[in-house]
């Protein structure tokens, strides 16, 4: 069974060929089912190929599908192949579900757009590319993986590409990726000079046996520069820019991209790599603490904005924060895990707030709504349980992860992270209830208009979002602490240093056995604290946060205007590279030394030419004066010239 | 005694007149002329060495050399007519419309 | 004494040819070329080749030149030459041009580097035989082909220069 691994790219890959083809001339219905078909199939493959690896023992859970010798050239050999282990399992299992769910949901949201074909075509190349890159099994074909996904998401949030906006984030999108993709490339680079190979396999039981010691520059540069590729396609500090701008894509876009798929491969980079950071303690700090300053940093400017959309790109960027705070710290099953759930309850928020949107016919500024509550129900409820998931509530989803992470984070990092990581869970409380209460509850604030139209959204938009919503809720059970399923699972590939076991017999930490206890309590009531704050100012007393930002009117304009990260990006990088492109490389280079060159020569030509035409005087007697010295020369040269 | 080197710097001297004939005179007619001197230079050292190599070719050649010089003179010559005839002029620097 | 009689025809023949570089009236010029063929001649005489001297006479001095003296008559030229010279400052250089070319040729006639191999047609064997009948039997054997190709030239220059001088096509 496992050997089906190949269709699982196969399908989508045939998805988008025949809809990019031929989607123009195939009514609608066929497009969607098409579409969705694949993605369907591919996660029942995913699923046997899950159940296949089951069958392995544990010790040997890795099976390598050798599709076709593609690259090899000298000793760098790339091969097109495939590598089923657990942590791809669980990737290709949660990309195909959650992207069959989003697919679904597409159907209805996107059902009266004229792109509808190219953007199932756009949606179904993204989620092969996406499987590409967890499948592969060396560096080189995960990287064309790493492109393509950057590359889609580019076709994607550009989706509405009449509009100025959209064409600006894609591009936007695109470029930023592209300098994180250049520390990716020197980081494989690197990997070949040092290991003369970028296979998976070979890479890691090369570091494993190897005489690698902890903290070599060699390994702490390729670390790093993974890891500059990874904040670069998971929105980090310093290249998140292009997130919340990616929002002018379609809702179902973002739910999946910058949710559930896209964003987390650099999550997933660094857990494959983990045998290459573990070797590197500089790399694990920088990563912990990028991880855990982005998952502040966001969640203080998610605190004021006012599109729904904005709220949640903010939040996301907060959360795959915690992911890299995890693996920075060591824990990278723990990593992975909130990477799992954090793709079921994004992209539930994500698809509720497009149910949101279209039912107030395109309004996303949530200073608009309020009092949705009646009118849309589904989508209310589900919306509340992605709400309370993300919040960290037990028993949903978003509690037990999170609070592993904190948990990691105070046991093999120090107080700082878990100070600043619970901080953060604060102020996610506070923001996604805020989110809530102004959407659903308080007065109404909708115009007449939207509220003329407001309707529940049809069943092929409802029915994916329950489902979701159902995940959310029992998703949490895969890593529940004391029957870590996840954790056994992932062990072989992720080293089973990813948890710190409950009873304390595997330390990666000296504590006591109560102290996972405590912090699941403390998690719950930073939750329920940050809860009840939002409860106090949007629907108590509503007027109390507007005072509050009269009052500290400062801080608030520096956070509605995103810490003005990216006017400052603008005065550093893009504007002095403009102009540095029109006044030196354009107006000097290209005008005046290649094409002067090339012209130059031509005006050569043309003057030597015009000089040496006057030997052309048209008197017979020129030409026979030049015959008869040439006579002699020929002479001369043929007599003496040996 | 009269060897080949003679007849050949004879020759030689022939032949370079008639090149100074050609560089210098300016009247068509007088340029042919010189230029069959020319070859009748050429003529002379064809037979001189003919005669001092104990051969028969050069003579032969000789009778090929001029029936090619009777050849090029006629048609020369009507060349000249014909340019005569449109130009009014057998002053070689008045055809000069080959210029650059 | 047959020195002396190559020194002097030899002299003849040069300073004929000098007057004729030198001559204005074309016609004069033609009658200075006729002399230089005629002593031309002589000189092949002294060289054992009576037949070249005689189809010298008979061709070139009877028949090219006179042709020339046709055409002078016919274009009436023998007024002179014009005065425009487009290229006053060539003289100098052509003369040195021809004295460098002498100078050239009488270093390799001098150098000895053109060789050649001594055939069997010596002077006993040529007078023996007849100058004339050696060279019918080598022109009709031998060189059979350059004399029917010759022939064929002759057909075309005739038609060319027929054609290239008429007044209406």
């Amino acid at each position: 069974m496992l050997n089906l691994v190949a269709l699982i790219l196969l399908f989508p890959l045939i998805g988008t060929v025949i809809n990019g083809l031929a989607g123009k001339r195939l009514r609608k219905e066929t497009v969607g089912y098409l579409a969705c078909g694949a993605i369907g199939l591919s996660f029942l493959v995913s699923f046997m190929v899950f159940i296949g690896l089951l069958q392995l023992p544990p010790g040997e859970r890795l099976f390598e599908k050798h599709l076709f010798r593609w690259i090899e050239s000298g000793s760098f050999i790339s091969a097109a192949a495939l590598q089923v282990d657990p942590l791809s399992v669980v990737m290709i299992l949660v990309i195909t579900g959650v992207g069959f769910l989003i697919h679904i949901y597409s159907i209805g949201y996107m059902h009266h757009d004229k792109g509808y074909h190219r953007y199932f075509c756009y949606l179904n190349l993204f989620v092969f590319s996406m499987l590409l890159l967890v499948l592969s099994n060396n560096f080189l074909l995960m990287f064309i993986g790493w492109e393509a996904v950057g590359l889609c998401s580019y076709l994607l949030i550009g989706f509405w590409f009449e509009k100025k906006s959209a064409s600006d984030a894609a591009k936007k999108a695109f470029v930023v990726n592209r300098v994180g993709d250049f520390g990716f490339a020197l980081g494989i680079m690197l990997i070949f000079l040092t290991f003369h190979s970028i296979d998976f396999t070979e890479v890691f039981s090369a570091v494993s046996h190897g005489n690698f010691e902890k903290g070599s520059f060699t390994v702490t540069m390729i670390t790093l520069l993974l890891f500059i590729g990874a904040t670069g396609k998971s929105a980090q500090i310093p290249l998140y820019t292009w997130l919340p701008d990616a929002m002018e894509g379609p809702t179902p876009v973002s739910a999946l991209i910058h949710a559930a798929t896209m964003v987390t491969a650099g999550v997933y980079m660094i857990a494959r790599c983990n045998a290459l950071y573990l070797l590197s303690p500089f790399t694990m700090t920088v990563v912990a603490s990028i991880g855990v300053i982005t998952a502040l940093f966001a969640a203080t400017i998610g605190l004021v904005q006012n599109d729904i959309k904005r709220v949640l790109a903010y939040s996301t960027i907060s959360q795959l924060g915690y992911m890299f705070l995890a693996c920075g710290v060591g824990a990278f099953t723990a990593g992975v895990f909130h990477l799992m759930t954090h793709a079921f309850f994004k992209a539930l928020l994500f698809l509720a707030s497009g149910s949101v949107i279209h039912a107030l016919s395109g309004e996303q500024d949530i200073r608009k709504m309020g009092g949705l509550k009646p009118h849309i129900p589904v989508t209310y409820k589900t919306f509340l349980i992605g709400t309370v998931a993300i919040a960290g509530i037990p028993p949903f989803a978003g509690f037990f992860s999170k609070d592993e992470i904190l948990l990691e984070a105070l046991v093999r990092g120090n107080f700082i992270y878990w100070s600043l990581g619970a901080f953060a869970a604060l102020l996610t409380a506070f923001y996604m209830f805020r989110l809530l209460f102004m959407t659903f509850h308080g007065e109404c604030r909708v115009d007449h208009h939207a509220m003329e139209h407001l309707h529940e959204s049809p069943k092929n938009m409802t029915l994916p979002l329950v489902a979701l919503a159902g995940l959310s809720f029992v998703g949490g059970f895969f890593g529940i602490p004391g029957a870590n399923a996840l954790e056994h699972f992932l062990a072989p590939v992720l080293g089973g240093h990813g948890h710190t076991e409950v009873s304390g017999t595997v330390s990666a930490g000296h504590h006591g056995a109560w102290l996972p206890y405590l912090m699941m309590v403390i998690s719950t009531a930073i939750a329920l604290v940050g809860i009840f704050l939002a409860y106090q100012m949007y629907i108590k007393k509503p007027e109390l946060s507007k005072k509050l930002a009269e009052r500290f009117r400062l801080i608030h304009k520096l956070l509605l205007n995103k810490y003005y990260i990216d006017e400052i990006y603008d005065a550093i990088f893009i504007n002095p590279t403009k102009k540095i492109s029109t006044q030196v490389l354009w107006k000097v280079i290209d005008v005046r030394m290649i094409d002067g060159s090339v012209n130059g020569i031509a005006r050569l030509v043309g003057r030597i030419g015009s000089v040496l035409r006057h030997l052309q005087t048209g008197y017979i007697r020129n030409y026979a004066f030049y015959i008869v010295v040439g006579c002699i020369l020929i002479i001369v040269l043929a007599v003496f010239g040996r | 005694m009269i060897t080949i080197t003679h007849y050949l710097v004879l020759s030689a001297i022939l032949f370079t007149v008639g090149v100074i004939g050609v560089l210098i005179r300016r009247n068509a007619i007088i340029i042919f002329m010189c230029i069959e001197l020319m070859l009748n230079a050429v003529n002379l050292s064809f037979v001189a060495c003919a005669h001092y190599l104990n051969s028969m070719q050069g003579q032969l050649f000789v009778f090929f050399t001029m029936t090619v010089a009777a050849a090029e003179a006629a048609v020369g010559l009507a060349i000249i007519v014909a340019v005569f005839r449109n130009k009014e002029t057998i002053n070689i620097d008045d055809i000069n419309i080959m210029k650059w | 004494m047959l020195a002396y009689l190559f020194y002097i025809v030899a002299a003849i023949t040069v300073t004929t040819a000098v007057y004729l570089i030198f001559e204005k009236n074309p016609v004069f010029g033609a009658l200075y070329l006729i002399q230089t063929m005629v002593s031309l001649a002589v000189l092949y005489i002294l060289l054992e080749a009576q037949f070249v001297a005689a189809v010298q006479i008979i061709v070139y001095a009877g028949a090219i030149m006179v042709l020339f003296l046709f055409v002078i008559m016919l274009l009436n030229l023998d007024i002179g030459e014009e005065t425009k010279n487009a290229l006053p400052y060539q003289r100098i250089p052509a003369i040195l041009m021809g004295i460098a070319l002498f100078t050239i040729i009488c270093i390799v006639i001098r150098s000895k580097i053109l060789q050649g191999k001594q055939d069997q047609y010596t002077t006993a064997v040529v007078q023996g035989v007849g100058n004339t009948k050696l060279i019918g039997n080598l022109l009709f054997t031998e060189y059979l082909l350059p004399f029917e190709i010759t022939s064929i030239l002759l057909f075309v220059a005739a038609i060319g220069a027929i054609m290239l001088a008429k007044r209406k096509l």
